[in-house]
């Protein structure tokens, strides 16, 4: 028998790589030690569900974690690719009995991988010119919308796609740029200014956190949320200086930098007042309701964070709690003649980290349960991550694509006209979903707000209804059922 | 062990996919839900088919390869951790439901179906599987057979191995044996059906199983005795199954179990109470249900318990059932190592056994949580420590030690669901003798004759009486 196959995993060996030793100074060993390797993480894993493999679920990646951090093994090429291949929906931690915090080991993991990382050129350039050049800054995000505005807007679009220019882009991309949504050059402060004041007196006074890609590719989403939550009682300041939220950095290994954008929101808010901070993408959210973990060793901003992260809420949440919303109710079924409106199916896929961070699972459904006219129908599996994940379809398109087309099996099965979700990375995953689907002519994909919004803003006497094109009006949306007309 | 040409043919019987050698694969199959016991296997091998099985089973048997088959990897025993290296053979790429027989009420399936799943296509068919485990969301069907799974169900329907009735597996030369059938009586010879469930892998590896189901009860009743003494809830065990009543489900939670059940589930059980029995009775006669559970309650009471509840819903029900079925995982929220043990006595000894357990936690200063199936007598003491302690793993050595041997005086046994695995192959001889010992090993003999299924459990390399956790 082979006698150095015996592990001795509590003695920590001294040699190993710089990531290892990295790894050991950087990654929670009590977390790592909570893991009682039960298993229970396994059915809830979108990855260990495609592969079948343990190394792809969560107790596989943390036994290897945990072997790297007691000199077991080496953090080679297929470790890094194994971390890479996790969705980090955190679908794992709300089953796991021992409360294991997955999501900052991983967090952890990336960060000491991405110190030593050798990326492709084209991942390089594309983290570097996302992470570090583009979602920090407002401004150039801005000119980012502009650019794509023009392009969407001046034909280059169309003389592109037919040149055949994009076949030089892999099949994802080619797709993501047919359903890529109507940039804007202006985003939601141009449009409403800092302060949209309540409807009626204010019960509080909320900031409208815009995000980055939020406001440039759904700008209308974000002026939808304003007036939604204005229209539910609350006074909405959108402070100017906040910017990105970092999640994308903090998923991908850019702690640091994650740091940065996060002190630089907590000042922001901080200044402005508020007495929530509201967010309308899961995976913002779920990064903002986590700051003081993120902090948690920063000797200044540690209070100041933990103040920021127990008032941040998703927009549902803030409107069952605090918000009005039989008012709201009531006048959409004033302004609304009822009857002679066909009962209009929609579904929902869960923002994973609006789900399984924020714990806000039951308030979208709560919400849509409350619109009238509206037919509610659960899509199986929608706990279960769809494929986006950040930029993972970017990275991991073969992966993505698999999960993505998985979960468009059930979501057909629900006949929905609309598909509504609570972030941005879901909704253009969603799109891209019933695009390969080639269900265009039959179904929307549609941001929460904008659906509630166009459902219970109040309808001026005699106007007919205004039609419900989603956030940005792709070639799927102008073909989507109107069947409320 | 593995050497070039093993490996090449190995990847020519599975193809090139499903065999792997890497760090990351052996890692991942290094351990299974044992707390403390990790051992690097030299690969891996993921076979689609019984005649792959066969090839590899084959070719390790010329070469002396230990081969350790797993499932979901969720053992409790140390069983599916690869002790001497070798070959961890992943059953999960043969997962098939066969067939789900209704004239005859059988199914027969491939190992690596999961357990739940299971579940859910048999309960479509208004059919029943009652064996249970607390793993099933994520154990197979394979491992529970080998393991001879268990369950909340046991004290009335029994366990995994009467409800096994045919199966086919390969042996270590190649061999395909089929046994039973759809058949309910079968006396042709031994009973190799049997001796294979409960076999923890060390005789054969399972590729089809055929399993008896039942018409599912359509009626259920759940409640909640509360009691502020240990030894009333238990004494209330052998009076409700000595009144002749045979509940579905008599589970027992002791306080401490309770605390952190309820800190996981918030679904309202009583914090202030020393234990608590949940029990369910089920059946098709609505009438009949409800005379029981009066009978229960009325037992309860004379039993002095404090409260008896009984479930409004079906959803408050079901929160109960969950509620037991996490106790082991919740308790992994007070420290970073859980110890669930698996010391079994006849029902009528278990306010002694729990008396003993307490007791025996006190002389060494150890946490430890009981509760378990207490209609079978079946007890999960279970120890919240840190392994990064050694002093304190090695008085939990001891007192577990202790419970096994309190165990088998009080007329029990040192495991009733887990199996003898590794963890507890020392304390096998206490249970069954020298002779018992010497027939079992004949037996492992005349079906491996080479010792590569599984070396390492069941049988201890020498005899020594302690729970082997620090090694």
């Amino acid at each position: 028998m082979s006698g150095n196959t015996s592990i001795k995993p509590l003695i920590v060996k001294e040699s190993g790589s710089p990531l290892a030793e990295r790894m050991k100074l950087t990654l929670n060993y009590d977390e790592l030690t909570n893991c009682m390797r039960c298993g229970f993480c396994q059915p809830s894993c979108p990855t260990f569900k495609e592969t079948g493999l343990e190394a792809a679920s969560p107790r596989g990646r943390i036994a290897l974690m945990k072997a790297v951090v007691d000199g077991v093994m080496e953090p080679d090429d297929s470790f890094s690719r194994q971390m890479d291949l996790c969705l980090g929906c955190r679908a794992c931690e709300p089953v796991c009995p021992a409360d294991v915090k997955y999501g900052q080991l991983l967090e952890q993991t990336r960060d000491a991988i991405e110190d030593h990382a050798e990326h492709s050129w084209w991942v390089k350039g594309l983290r570097s010119l996302t992470f570090r050049h583009m979602f920090p800054h407002q401004k150039r995000m801005r000119l980012l919308g502009s650019g794509l505005r023009l392009y969407q807007r001046s034909g280059a679009a169309k003389l592109v796609r037919s040149a055949g220019v994009m076949k030089l882009f892999p099949e994802t991309m080619r797709q993501m740029e047919r359903i890529l949504p109507e940039a804007s050059g202006d985003g939601v402060v141009d449009r409403l200014g800092t302060f949209y004041p309540a409807k009626g007196t204010a019960v509080a006074k909320v900031g409208l956190f815009r995000g980055c890609i939020m406001d440039v590719l759904f700008t209308e989403t974000n002026v939808n949320t304003a007036k939604l939550l204005a229209e539910a009682g609350f006074d909405v300041v959108i402070p100017d200086t906040q910017n990105c939220c970092g999640a994308l950095h903090a998923h991908s290994g850019e702690l640091d930098q994650a740091r940065d954008l996060a002190r630089r929101n907590i000042r922001a808010f901080r200044e402005a007042g508020v007495d929530y901070i509201i967010s309308n993408a899961g995976g913002c959210g779920a990064l903002l309701v986590e700051y003081h973990h993120l902090l948690h060793e920063d000797p200044v901003m540690a209070e100041e964070a933990r103040w920021f992260a127990e008032r941040v809420k998703d927009i549902t949440q803030v409107i069952l709690e605090r918000g009005h919303v039989p008012a709201l109710t009531e006048r959409l079924r004033e302004g609304r003649p009822s009857g002679d409106q066909t009962e209009t199916v929609i579904t929902y896929q869960d923002s994973c980290h609006l789900r399984n961070v924020m714990k806000a699972g039951n308030a979208p459904r709560n919400l849509m349960s409350r619109i009238p006219g509206v037919r509610f129908r659960e899509l199986q599996g929608a706990d279960r991550c769809c494929g986006s994940a950040g930029i993972y379809n970017l990275v991991q398109p073969e992966m993505s694509m698999q999960v993505l087309d998985h979960k468009m099996e059930h979501v057909k099965e629900t006949e929905a006209q609309y598909l509504l979700t609570s972030n941005p990375g879901c909704l253009l995953q969603m799109k891209l979903g019933i695009e390969r689907e080639g269900l265009a002519g039959r179904m929307e994909a549609v941001h929460l707000v904008d659906f509630l919004y166009e459902r219970m803003k109040p309808q001026p006497v005699g106007e007919t209804e205004a039609a419900l094109p989603g956030p940005g009006s792709t070639s799927a949306g102008q073909t989507a059922p109107r069947s409320e007309k | 062990m593995l050497d070039d040409n093993i490996r090449r043919e190995l990847r020519g019987i599975v193809g090139e996919a499903h065999f792997k050698d890497d760090m990351e694969a052996r890692v991942t199959h290094s351990y299974d839900a044992t707390p403390m016991l990790q051992t690097l296997p030299d690969g891996v091998v993921y076979p689609g088919s019984k005649e792959e099985v066969a090839a590899v089973l084959k070719l390790a048997n010329a070469n002396r390869i230990p081969i350790v088959g797993r499932g979901a990897g969720s053992n409790l025993c140390g069983g599916t951790v690869p002790l001497e290296g070798g070959l961890v053979m992943v059953m999960n790429r043969m997962n098939r439901l066969l067939e789900i027989d209704t004239d005859n009420l059988t199914a027969t399936f491939q190992p690596g179906l999961n357990t739940k799943e299971f579940h859910l296509a048999v309960e479509r068919l208004g059919l029943f599987y009652p064996p249970d485990p607390s793993s099933m969301v994520i154990s197979t069907l394979g491992g529970n057979i080998m393991e001879c799974a268990g369950g909340l169900r046991g004290l009335k329907y029994g366990t995994t191995k009467d409800y096994v009735i045919g199966l086919e597996f390969v042996l270590p030369n190649g061999d395909i044996v089929r046994t039973g059938g759809k058949l309910y009586k079968d006396v042709a010879g031994y009973d190799l059906t049997k001796l294979l469930v409960g076999s923890e892998g060390t005789l054969a590896i399972i590729t089809e199983a055929t399993v008896k189901l039942l018409p599912a009860p359509t009626h259920k009743k759940t409640m909640l005795a509360m009691y502020r003494d240990i030894e009333a809830a238990a004494r209330t065990v052998s009076s409700i199954v000595g009144s002749r009543i045979i509940p579905a489900t008599l589970e027992f939670i002791d306080n401490p179990t309770l605390r952190v059940v309820e800190e996981f589930n918030k679904i309202g059980l009583p914090l202030d109470m020393e234990a608590v029995l949940l029990i369910e009775q089920d059946g098709f006669d609505e009438a009949s249900i409800d005379a029981d559970i009066e009978a229960i309650r009325r037992i309860c009471l004379e039993e002095n318990a404090a409260e008896v509840k009984l479930a409004g819903s079906a959803e408050e029900a079901e929160g109960l059932m969950k509620a037991r079925r996490s106790a082991l995982s919740t308790l992994a929220r007070i420290s970073p190592t859980t110890i669930l043990e698996d010391a079994t006595v006849p029902r009528s000894k278990i306010a002694e056994m729990v008396q003993e357990i307490n007791r025996i936690a006190l002389k060494y200063g150890v946490h430890i949580c009981t509760f378990g199936h207490a209609g079978d007598g079946n007890l999960h003491p279970t120890c919240t420590t840190d392994a990064r302690n050694p002093e304190e793993i090695h008085r939990v050595e001891q007192a577990f030690e202790e419970i096994f041997e309190a165990a088998i005086r009080l007329g029990g046994t040192i495991t009733g669901e887990h199996g003898v695995g590794s963890v507890k192959s020392p304390f096998l001889e206490w249970k069954v003798g020298a002779e018992g010992i010497a027939i079992m090993k004949a037996v492992k003999q005349a079906f491996d004759p080479n010792n590569i299924m599984n070396p390492g459990k069941i049988f201890a390399k020498e005899s020594r009486k302690r729970v082997v956790l620090q090694r």
